[in-house]
């Protein structure tokens, strides 16, 4: 039977076989797993349907507790239910696995594996999560390609339902989950032969059901229980076997065949190698290259890891090992080692005691590699069988890294290569919004579709949400590709923006007579001479052909702007004849078609016209003999920066991490603030340029900044004695004293271009109009200048915090922000919200930041935002998970309270000591405004004078470790509207209902920005969203209100693109409230769909329309008499759908399915008016006189 | 009392004809202006500009920040098939002429030389029973000659004829310096009609904001001066229908209109003003005024105060400038 070719990745693969056979799909996003539910959401939102003719329901749940729970409910009920995940999400999911496995219940999870958060958060991949539920008792049943995710996918299904053991399939996050790979696709015939319906009735049979009633989850006694548990030792007695037996049908039914353990390699192998998952794609690749030179080797794929067969392992290995590497890609500390290197020691031992092992006793070592997706190469394998040759191999060794502290690492030759030479393989290096990456799975799709040559993708980004590089990585080949690895021998490589050239040595991977496409201004006969002096070298050396095409030229000239896709790929299709350029051209065009044509004919002709106008441009650039470029490819740190910037994080930034040796990385996760600074990334094209005439200093562009990469000074005139020529200044406005002058000032190397700052600007220049205060100029003729210039404004004098109107806009940005130069989005709404606190409390706060955008952009490496002010004070920070990030922050609270008492308790004892009125003028301190908190940072300095030298005192000791205490501490807990509103909702409710001081900020982008995009509950009524692809159909959780029945809780809405100053005064509320605070805060997102320069438009007309109301709830207030709400937006000046419709997440309704959007407009507009009226009552609650 | 009336071929039982306009979007209304009399009923534009920029729009931003972040690949679920801007509004003409009984006149406002022909044979398809071409040219450039302009008039009236068998009207602005010598290119060029005239929003200055701001006033009755005089002027000089348009109030303002040579008087700003009732007014006092005057039919008066039919022309004529000039002193 021919079975469709489709180039998909791992995700699709798994989704495409749970869907069609699974009824409920209960879900949560997390990364990598999230595009399966997407998928399944938007095929069920299609219509489409499984084997049983039916569409299945997909639920997105508020956590993966929560999808675990209506899984196996669903299952309990009798439907076939499936969910997906990874990491901590499977953790969350344990208990429940716990429930179904002892319940005997089929299902199948499936997972892509991810590190399992430790020292650090990573999205990437291993199996540390997997591992986690050995004990669960699911069987875990391991992919190791796309081809195979499919197939195991379905091969899971079965075996669960004939066994009644349910299964956790996994395969690799990232490296599986995201290649793109030609697969021939599974067919619903193929489905409805494997399932056999016998066992989907007695599913369905055991269902809780009242026409047959039963109780099932009893609670047991020690009588009993022991028994009961070990009811199920029957079925995982079968398990194996029923595996193998649906395995034998798959290939029946199919064509391939898998086993439990599938050998490949030398028949008579001496040296066998043990693994799982996509490492096992490359040893597969490595052994057979050194089986074919005559090493002795082999390599066992693991596919059913639990139940583990011991029987079944022992027989599939060669009766010739003599040395058995077992190799785990998780690390368990403490244990003696690895898990899956400690179930072939114990079945080695136990077939041996047994009389039963077919061969001598072999040595058997372990080691651990490729944690969190580090790459796993042939060089590395072909070294361990080195090292396995050896009369005494090294044991628990690592392998992929430079180990330099237990020394357990394997050293390994990086030129090895085992590639088959007939495969063209690609690097295009690209810039995020280009769409690069786009393109490239295109032209897989159609090089995979269109000939016989298999296709693999595989797409590294970095972490930056601004100016991100992308890295595609290319194969095309006669032969199967098993190289699960990127690729550094490269035939071709293409390099998408040319400012990229500078920073990344991207020829060194270029093999001889490699070719190098380079997208480029620069007119033909430059072209050389502007390359860096190694490219040039490898160009000669490496006898490369080089092309350069302007392809800005071509999008400028065909509409495309900054989407270069079309054209630089119709170049790559031009020069690497991969296909006939005409036959290539006619492809590109027919996909562009399929791609865009439900947007618009005018997308289409754009993009057509761009492929029509590439050949013309693109040039083949003759190699002259000689090297004419003295430019270096570097990123130079300056002098003054700290040793571990030098060291470590100049490392990371130069993206050559994977060279950093254990030695250097910090033994338990702590990295030192205020390091972003060093990065100068460059990556504006325009920055602001201040005009000081124009200016009226109202520093509202300061506020909106969500790089702190504008910002304002008042200081001595004094001080511009040796100010740079460039420098510039104006009289200061407003009360700062005589002689001062005012310098708005731009960081042009950390500023990310996104011009909000030039939206809000109020000030025009009275002859042009068209020019304000702020206007932006090309960066590159400033970067020098401006460079100097800000160094200057940073050695300048802050103003004296005690001294400023810190509740105006104005004056709280003359303070000093402690958050710089993130990798937010350019323009993003969240960030000027986090910069603002650090603002006003970064020298005394703590941060517990909720996992999400404000998570990666706050703590993702190479560089931290957080910063220090010039005592070296600033925020503190810390990531927990992503469902319990109030109460790690409540944690924060109850510490310090306790360490504040006991610093009270002793100050009190050692009053003597001390000084009664020094005492006495610590424990009454008013800290609630800028100067009781200087003054008393100033008393504890005395206090830490007259204490002196503990000379033993065990209670001076203390003290002094406890001091800093004295002085106020702000707990800030940080996060989005998915921890806030779904995941996170149980915890911070409790944390809020506690009445401690901690202080809740919530981002609201009212959906899961950092994922994607998907439904949260703040989602509005009417919105698109991932999981609500027809429109949210209910209204948006009131989060405030909810918090407000408490009483004692102050809660504010803002949206600081509405009303700037009621934002400030809140913060300032929210902080010297002696209780839990929650401020709301209105955050425009790139996943609304918006022009992000006027984020701050449509936050006001959002205020404007009524659906944003902002209000202050303080219950001191009620104390004072006065009423506490203060609803301090003017209510529904426009109607909602004028503001609804400035945004893509409402309006794609209306071309989606317009008559929904009709009705879901005029509901939401009904949710507006009646929370406004809500509203309106809060605030004419008087409280009683008495 | 015959009030019938020709026009773009169309027998129409009155001379009046809701515009193009805002509150022909909208079904309901277009029931109601039939109910109210309105003979025929001219849509709101299709601009093909903003069909194509709004395609663009949703395009960028739901594609833009895509596969930049290995955590989100995308931010939004693609939905299989979008209506596109011109769908929405072919519907919009399909369900208009199942709603009503009257002639429905599709306009258009093309920009690309494609998009005038494809888009006039797509509403020609959706059963539209004639098309009002909005040419809306506004020629900001000093290098760009009047006479270049007047040749992208025809050349689109004539690729417009060449792609519809259904009749097509031209709305033009006032701005030309021969109205009279375009009205005829365009009748050879093979317009059916002339819509006189487009009437431009004019941009005010915003002095608090120090911005230029769109200000949509509604066409006064003075406005209906401008059309008077050309389809005066124009009337059986130029062989095509006309429809007067700007400043069209009351059955006086109609009744003007055909006494010049209209086929049809359209009404915008007064149902925006008084309401869509206001047609039943109109019509019914045109009847009356008519039997009063002793008129039978809009044929017999139609054209009587045209250049042609006047015992002095000289007063359509620029010469008159001077007249009125001196009967004030």
């Amino acid at each position: 039977m021919d079975r469709t070719k489709v180039t998909i990745d791992g995700n699709e693969a798994a989704a495409h076989v749970a869907f069609r056979i699974n009824e409920v799909i209960a879900i949560y996003p997390i990364t990598p797993s999230s595009p399966m539910g997407e998928h399944c959401d938007a095929w069920s939102a299609q219509g489409m349907k499984n084997i049983w003719g039916d569409i299945p329901s997909v639920s997105e749940l508020q956590s993966e507790g929560g999808a675990s729970g209506s899984v196996h409910g669903a299952l309990q009920a009798g439907a076939l239910t499936t969910t997906f995940t990874a990491s901590q999400g499977l953790l969350l999911m344990i208990p429940n696995m716990f429930k179904i496995a002892g319940e005997l219940t089929p299902a199948v999870f499936h997972v892509s594996a991810r590190s399992v958060a430790a020292q650090a958060l990573s999205i990437f991949g291993d199996h540390s999560d997997v591992m986690a539920t050995r004990s669960t008792g699911f069987g875990l049943l391991a992919s190791n390609s796309i081809q195979e995710i499919m197939d195991f996918a379905l091969i899971a299904q079965a075996a669960s339902l004939k066994s009644r053991i349910p299964f956790v399939h996994f395969f690799d996050g990232f490296r599986s989950s995201h290649e793109v790979m030609k697969i021939e696709q599974l067919s619903d015939d193929d489905l409805r032969k494997m399932i056999d319906d016998e066992d989907v009735l007695a599913h369905r049979q055991r269902a809780l059901n009242p026409d047959h009633p039963v109780l099932r989850g009893t609670a047991q006694n020690p009588d009993v229980f022991f028994q009961g548990r070990e009811t199920v030792n029957p079925y995982y007695d079968k398990a194996p076997g029923i595996v193998q037996e649906t395995m034998d049908k798959f290939a029946s039914v199919v064509g391939r065949q898998y086993n439990l353990f599938d050998y490949v390699g030398a028949p008579d192998a001496d040296r066998v190698i043990v693994l799982m998952g996509s490492g096992a794609e490359a040893a597969e690749e490595t052994v057979e290259y050194l089986a074919a030179k005559g090493e002795s080797v082999g390599a066992l794929k693991v596919r059913l890891y639990r139940p583990f067969s011991m029987n079944h392992f022992i027989d599939a290995l060669p009766k010739s090992v003599k040395v058995i590497g077992a190799l785990d890609r998780t690390k368990e500390p403490g244990a003696g080692a690895e898990p899956l290197f400690l179930d072939i020691a114990h079945a080695v031992s136990e077939k041996y005691n047994d009389g039963a092992l077919p061969f001598d006793y072999p040595k058997i070592v372990g080691g651990r590699y490729g944690l969190s997706s580090k790459e796993f190469t042939p060089a590395m394998i072909a070294s361990l069988f080195d090292e396995m040759k050896k009369e005494k191999p090294r044991n628990h060794f690592t392998i992929g890294i430079n180990e330099d502290v237990t020394n357990s690492s394997l050293d390994y030759d990086p030129s090895f290569n085992v590639e088959a030479p007939e495969t063209l393989r690609a690097k295009f290096y690209g810039l995020g919004a280009d769409g690069t990456v786009g393109a490239n799975k295109n032209s897989i799709k159609i090089i995979g579709e269109n000939t016989d040559n298999y296709a693999q993708g595989y797409f590294v980004y970095d972490s930056k949400k601004s100016g991100s590089m992308t890295v595609s990585h290319l194969r095309f080949g006669p032969k199967p590709i098993k190289s699960t690895y990127l690729i550094d021998k490269a035939n071709f490589i293409a390099c998408h923006q040319q400012v990229f050239l500078d920073q990344v040595d991207m020829t060194k991977d270029a093999i001889e007579g490699a070719t190098f496409l380079l997208n480029t201004t620069v007119p033909q006969n430059e072209v050389w001479d502007s390359l860096p002096k190694k490219a040039q070298e490898d160009i000669v050396n490496k006898k490369m052909k080089l092309y350069a095409i302007d392809a800005y030229h071509v999008a400028k000239e065909t509409g495309m702007g900054q989407r270069i896709n079309s054209i630089m790929q119709t170049a790559f299709f031009a020069i690497s004849n991969i296909l006939p350029r005409e036959e290539a051209i006619k492809l590109i065009k027919d996909a562009i078609k399929k791609t865009y044509g439900a947007k618009g004919e005018k997308i289409v002709q754009m993009n057509f016209d761009a492929v029509d106008h590439t050949l013309d441009n693109l040039h083949e650039i003759e190699v002259p003999g000689t090297i004419t470029s003295d430019k270096k490819v570097e990123h130079v740190i300056p002098d003054e920066a700290p040793d571990f910037v030098k060291e470590v994080t100049s490392v990371l930034m130069a993206g050559k991490g994977d060279e950093l040796p254990v030695s250097k990385m910090p033994a338990d996760g702590t990295f030192p603030t205020g390091t972003t600074k060093w990065e100068k990334r460059n990556i504006a094209l325009e920055v602001p340029v201040w005009d000081p005439e124009t200016c009226i200093q109202c520093n509202k562009c300061a506020m909106v900044c969500p790089h702190a990469t504008i910002r304002p000074k008042v200081y001595p005139k004094s001080e511009l004695a040796n100010a740079p020529e460039t420098f510039k200044h104006a009289a200061a406005k407003g009360k700062y004293g005589d002689d001062m002058v005012y310098t708005l000032q731009v960081a042009v190397e950390d500023c990310t271009g996104c011009a909000m700052c030039v939206e809000i600007c109020p000030a025009k220049n009275k002859s042009e109009t068209r020019l304000k205060a702020i206007n932006m100029e090309e960066q590159i003729p400033l970067r020098e200048k401006e460079r100097e210039n800000w160094n200057y404004f940073l050695s300048l004098p802050e103003y004296d915090r005690t001294q400023l109107k810190t509740n105006t806009v104005k004056d709280s940005q003359l303070l000093e922000p402690l958050f710089e130069f993130s990798g937010a989005c350019a323009g993003c709404g969240e960030t000027p919200y986090v910069k603002l606190i650090t603002q006003l409390f970064g020298d005394r706060m703590v941060i517990a930041n909720a996992t999400g955008c404000s998570s990666i952009y706050g703590g993702n490496l190479p560089t931290t935002p957080f910063s220090q002010n010039a005592d070296g004070r600033g925020p503190s920070w810390s990531n927990s998970l992503f469902e319990d990030n109030a109460e790690f922050g409540f944690g924060f609270r109850l510490s310090y309270d306790k360490h504040q008492a006991q610093a009270i308790a002793l100050v009190e004892k050692l009053r003597d000591k001390i000084g009664g009125e020094l005492a006495d003028a610590i424990l009454n301190a008013d800290q609630n405004d800028e100067a009781g908190v200087v003054e008393q940072r100033k008393r504890v300095a005395s206090l830490r004078e007259k204490l002196g030298a503990p000379n033993g005192d065990a209670s001076v000791r203390h003290l002094l470790s406890l001091a800093d205490y004295l002085v106020k501490k702000s707990v800030w807990i940080l996060g989005g509207d998915g921890w806030a509103y779904d995941i996170g909702y149980g915890g911070l409710d409790h944390v809020l209902a506690s009445g401690k001081n901690v202080n809740v900020l919530v981002l609201d982008t009212e959906v899961y920005s950092n994922t994607g995009g998907q439904m949260s509950k703040s989602t509005p009524r009417a919105a698109v969203a991932k999981f609500a692809a027809a429109g949210k159909p209910g209204s948006k959780k009131d989060l405030g209100r909810m918090a407000m029945t408490y009483g004692n809780i102050y809660v504010a809405q803002v949206a600081m693109g509405a009303n700037d100053a009621q934002t400030v005064r809140a913060f300032l509320e929210a902080e010297a409230y002696d209780g839990p605070s929650l401020i709301i805060a209105y955050s425009h997102c790139i996943a609304h769909g918006i022009n992000m320069q006027k984020g701050m438009d449509n936050q006001k007309a959002a205020v404007d329309s009524g659906y944003w109301p902002l209000y202050r709830f303080n219950p001191d207030l009620v104390e004072q008499g006065k009423a506490p709400f203060k609803l301090e937006s003017k209510g529904m000046q426009m109607p909602f759908k004028d503001y609804a419709y400035m945004e893509t997440r409402y309006k794609m309704l209306t071309k989606s399915h317009p008559e929904r959007a009709k009705r879901l407009i005029e509901e939401a507009q009904e949710d507006v008016e009646k929370r406004w009226k809500e509203y309106e009552r809060l605030a004419s609650f008087k409280p009683d006189a008495d | 009392m015959d009030l019938s009336t020709k026009y773009l071929g169309l027998d129409l039982k009155n001379p009046i004809v809701p515009s193009a306009g805002p509150l022909s979007a909208d079904i309901g209304n277009i029931k109601a202006m039939e109910d109210a009399g309105a003979a025929a009923i001219v849509l709101h534009s299709l601009f093909e500009e903003q069909i194509e920029s709004e395609e663009l729009e949703l395009h960028a931003h739901t594609t833009e920040h895509n596969e930049q972040f290995p955590e989100a690949v995308n931010y939004f679920p693609e939905p299989v098939d979008y209506k596109k801007g011109p769908e929405e509004y072919l519907e919009h003409v399909k369900k208009a002429k199942d709603a009503v009984e009257i002639p429905i006149i599709a306009s258009l406002n093309g920009y690309s030389a494609g998009g005038w022909t494809d888009y006039a044979k797509k509403l020609q398809e959706a059963g539209a029973d004639a098309l009002e071409l909005n040419v809306y040219i506004l020629a900001t450039d000093v290098e760009t000659p009047g006479a270049t302009i007047e040749d992208e008039y025809v050349k689109i009236v004539k690729a417009v004829k060449g792609a519809v068998s259904i009749p097509v009207s031209v709305k033009l602005s006032p701005f030309f310096s021969s109205v009279a010598n375009l009205a005829k290119r365009l009748e050879d060029a093979g317009a059916d009609g002339l819509t006189l005239f487009n009437r431009f929003y004019q941009p005010d200055i915003d002095l608090e904001n120090l911005e230029v701001i769109p200000n949509v006033l509604l066409s006064t009755p003075m406005a209906l001066r401008l059309p008077l005089r050309w389809i005066g002027i124009l009337y059986k000089r130029v062989n095509v229908d006309f429809a007067a348009t700007s400043g069209v109030y009351s059955e006086k303002d109609a009744l003007k209109t055909i006494m010049a040579g209209a086929n049809v008087a359209q009404v915008l700003s007064c149902l925006l003003k008084y309401g869509i009732g206001h047609i039943t007014d109109v019509v019914n006092k045109m009847k009356n005024w008519m039997e009063i005057n002793e008129y039978k039919s809009l044929d017999q008066m139609r054209g009587s105060m045209s250049y042609m039919n006047v015992p002095d022309p000289s007063r359509f004529e620029r010469a008159n400038y001077a007249k009125v000039i001196g009967s004030i002193k």
